[in-house]
């Protein structure tokens, strides 16, 4: 038995996945920002030569896939599973990169919570003993994700402060069985599966509010679960809350007499430098996937943290239900990495 | 709360209230002022040169609406519009020329899905609620127009 359930909602892995390796690839903009040095691979410019912006976003995920698996020389033919989802409409991105990729997919949509719903699915998978090694990948892009949900790329339009960037880039992880890897890589430990939480934002042009209290449910949920303290993490990451969302998590939790302050951060603030003219911070299922396969991997391995949770969160709207007035649901799923 | 109740929505959003970041308004009216502004005065000196020109005074607003219409298409096929709309903001979209950067932007964005479905069907997305309001509210105008006239 390699999957038992903690409390509530909260799965415990025993024979812990291994997170064996990331691969990231950024845009131009993430690549200028204060994380850029962490990514593998950078492109100046976010079409990648080629001719939509949708097929660079492919491209970009089936670049993580194949860098993640050079870097253990490993083939398509030695994965079991390919985990994954993006933002486009029908998740196009992910099912037309494992077009190429030639390994069984599943592919998954939480927007922008996509990356840990991944992660979790094929740390079970692994952890479960069905299957050795599972590489799990997300991509978002800034331009398709503004011509889907927004306006028109080169429309001129000024975005108010609360809004959010999304990251162009693409992040993969392989997941594998423990007896498959390095002993000293980091490991997924445990994992909280997001209710959907609405608290009745509206505005499109907020998802770090609407999102707020999902991520706080979860982080709550899972302290419970596992019967811990927020210090027992050296950090607790949200995925893309930004500097509006961020403070009403603390808000929140603070309430129900859970201090998080000293350990949460946001993958959104830490990704772009509020220089960049990117209003809150950076959005999009790429943020924490690109935070956490470069930066948070990186320092993982240095030894500088021992324990993070990662809560990537997901706004959960169309563009059809907020034309129709409707609110913003938010999830938020949360994953233990530790080594 | 999964799905808020009315009281809990309140009490969220008067906490998010709180946190919500300021609106620049000051800043944000002054570059509307001079965005808007300077988009004023190359108009006007436009319709100076036509006047010298040899242009007659009363004919020269059309020709200097159109010349306008082609900079603003020009900066926003080079990508140099959504800029300055995004300093400018209502200072760049209100003129004549945020009006052609509004039509010119979705006609690049969706020519990849095609002339016809794509650019054709979706040249108007922007600027369509514009045009049709602008008409049903100019014919209904005209028709009281008529009847007070006649």
């Amino acid at each position: 038995m390699g999957v038992y359930r903690e409390g509530k909602y909260t799965l415990k892995f025993t024979n812990l996945p291994v997170l064996a390796g990331t691969y990231t690839v950024a845009g131009p903009i993430e690549g200028q920002g204060p994380l850029g040095r962490y990514f593998d691979l950078v492109y100046e410019d976010s079409l990648l030569g080629e001719n939509t912006w949708e097929k660079a976003e492919v491209r970009m995920l089936h670049e993580a896939v194949d860098g993640v698996l050079k870097g253990r020389n490993l083939r398509a033919s030695d994965i079991d599973y390919l985990i994954g989802g993006d933002l486009l409409n029908q998740i196009t991105a992910s099912s037309f990169a494992a077009r190429d990729l030639d390994i069984p997919f599943l592919g998954l949509y939480s927007a922008c919570a996509t990356f840990s719903e991944a992660l979790i699915v094929s740390a079970m998978m692994v952890a479960s003993g069905a299957s050795n090694r599972v590489v799990a990948g997300v991509s978002s892009h800034h331009d398709t994700a503004e011509r889907q949900f927004r306006f028109p790329t080169e429309f001129a339009n000024q975005r108010p402060m609360t809004a959010t960037w999304t990251v162009t880039g693409s992040g993969a992880c392989l997941i594998e069985k423990e007896e498959e890897a390095n002993k000293n890589l980091p490991r997924l430990s445990s994992a909280t599966l997001g209710r959907v939480v609405d608290a009745g934002i509206k505005d499109a042009y907020d998802m770090g509010s609407a999102m707020a209290p999902a991520a706080a449910d979860t982080i709550k949920r899972h302290l419970e679960d596992t019967r811990q303290v927020p210090e027992a993490y050296d950090l607790i990451i949200t995925g893309d809350l930004s500097r509006v969302g961020k403070p009403l998590v603390e808000d929140l939790l603070s309430q129900e007499g859970i201090e998080v302050m000293r350990v949460l951060n946001d993958c959104g603030i830490i990704i772009y430098d509020p220089k960049q003219d990117v209003h809150a911070g950076g959005s999009g299922a790429a943020c924490s996937a690109l935070v956490t396969g470069g930066y948070l991997y990186k320092e993982l391995l240095n030894g500088n943290w021992n324990r993070i949770l990662l809560v990537a969160t997901g706004a959960l709207l169309s563009p059809t239900t907020i034309q129709q007035g409707e609110s913003i649901p938010g999830i938020a799923h949360a994953i233990a990495i530790e080594r | 709360m999964l799905k808020a109740s009315k009281k809990e929505e309140k009490r969220f959003a008067n906490m998010q209230e709180k946190r919500k970041p300021p609106v620049p308004l000051g800043s944000n009216l002054i570059r509307a002022f001079i965005t808007g502004g300077l988009i004023c005065v190359v108009g006007q000196a436009i319709m100076e040169i036509l006047k010298m020109l040899g242009i007659p005074p009363d004919g020269a607003a059309g020709p200097t609406a159109a010349i306008l219409i082609v900079i603003s298409a020009l900066l926003t096929g080079f990508g140099v519009y959504d800029d300055i709309g995004r300093f400018g903001g209502m200072g760049a979209a209100l003129p004549i020329t945020g009006f052609a950067n509004a039509i010119v932007s979705p006609a690049m964005e969706f020519k990849r899905e095609g002339f016809v479905l794509g650019l054709g069907a979706r040249m108007f997305t922007v600027a369509g609620p514009v045009l049709v309001y602008g008409l049903v509210t100019s014919t209904v105008v005209g028709f009281f127009y008529y009847l007070l006239k006649g």
